[in-house]
């Protein structure tokens, strides 16, 4: 499949995510929902991924640059920064350790429990 | 007025400074990164940050001068999104297996990520806008800045807290779960999607592919989930304080 008709194909999704989202007027982004969908698509027809799967790697190892205008956005709120720089540079890295742990412990635990039950059923 | 100056009046008008400039850092900030062998504090997110924000206050630029070009690379954040149906389905199998712990996992850590930064910044005394900015800031940047305004707090800070937690998640995460000998590269994988969004599905990619599969599900759990479960959360919280 051509690059332009994959990131065409990926931009009809999105729209039909957003249309979703206004219909219903759901709280859940639009990409979500398009992305739901496509991946509902693909289960039907698994072909599609071998298809489109080149350009949308070309597309996810830049996953990272996308996020650089809104964190330029940061010198929009410099004097906030500044005024409260501990409590927010605290609050950020604990939280973001914390987050990990307790995510991965958790997973960890919750697989060995849904485990151990069931085995109870056999 | 002088020529130079034209040229620069006409130059900070146009979308094509500001596109230009995000993409020239991000270019230079991932050749500083690979220079680095790929040591995690050269993030190129944060490099170029810091090199694009030098530039627009050397140059005496505004934020939104600067964003009328770079919107459109924000924008790609939506075809983006969708494109990670594709290492979603690749491994949609072991999906199947785990998605009761994994759901599990993902209320819990949403719920700590969010609400720990919400209480030690409460504890330090930051403003209000600052606490209910902080709290969706483990959610993808354009819900996150959703739900923050939803909430009372200031979309275009948590865009910032989003993108500082995604670098902070992309560089501790590793060394992390070696540390605590975190092997497993699903539980790896969902815990820096849950934590650290994008950014942490981008580390994540690096590492390995089903880590970066389960980063990118995790991740977009989570933007379906915290819409949701964070201002329920907020409103029980508020209840007792």
């Amino acid at each position: 499949m051509p690059f332009l008709t994959v990131v065409t194909l990926l931009l009809i999704y999105q729209l039909i995510g957003e249309l979703f989202v206004l219909g219903f007027s759901w709280p859940i982004p639009g990409p979500v929902v398009g992305m739901l969908l496509l991946l509902m698509t693909l289960l039907l027809r698994a072909s599609f991924a071998t298809e489109m799967r080149p350009s949308t790697d070309k597309i996810l190892t830049h996953l990272s640059l996308l996020f650089v205008p809104a964190g330029v956005g940061l010198m929009v709120h410099l004097s906030r920064l500044e005024q409260e720089w501990l409590a927010i540079t605290l609050a950020l890295f604990i939280s973001t350790v914390l987050g990990l742990l307790v995510t991965a412990w958790s997973m960890i635990l919750f697989s060995k429990w849904f485990q151990s039950e069931r085995s109870y059923d056999k | 007025m002088t020529s130079d100056s034209a040229i620069w009046v006409y130059l900070s008008a146009s979308p094509l400074f500001g596109l230009t400039l995000t993409l020239v850092s991000y270019l230079l900030a991932v050749k500083l990164y690979q220079t680095g062998r790929g040591n995690p504090l050269l993030n190129p997110v944060a490099l170029s940050i810091l090199l694009i924000t030098s530039v627009l206050f050397a140059s005496n630029l505004s934020y939104e001068a600067y964003f009328s070009g770079a919107q459109f690379i924000h924008f790609l954040l939506g075809p983006a999104t969708v494109a990670l149906a594709i290492p979603l389905f690749d491994q949609f199998g072991k999906l199947k297996k785990v998605w009761l712990p994994l759901t599990a996992a993902l209320v819990l850590g949403i719920t700590v990520s969010g609400f720990s930064a919400y209480f030690i910044a409460l504890q330090l005394g930051a403003s209000e806008q600052t606490l209910l900015s902080l709290i969706p800031k483990s959610v993808t940047a354009p819900i996150a800045m959703g739900i923050s305004e939803k909430t009372g707090g200031l979309p275009t800070l948590t865009a910032v807290f989003v993108v500082i937690t995604g670098i902070l998640g992309a560089i501790l995460g590793s060394t992390l779960f070696k540390l605590l000998k975190i092997r497993d590269d699903s539980v790896k994988g969902v815990a820096m999607g849950v934590t650290a969004h994008g950014l942490g599905t981008a580390r994540s990619f690096q590492l390995s592919p089903e880590m970066g599969a389960f980063a990118g599900l995790a991740m977009a759990l989570s933007a379906s989930i915290s819409p949701f479960l964070l201002p329920l959360v907020l409103s029980f919280v508020q209840r007792f304080q």
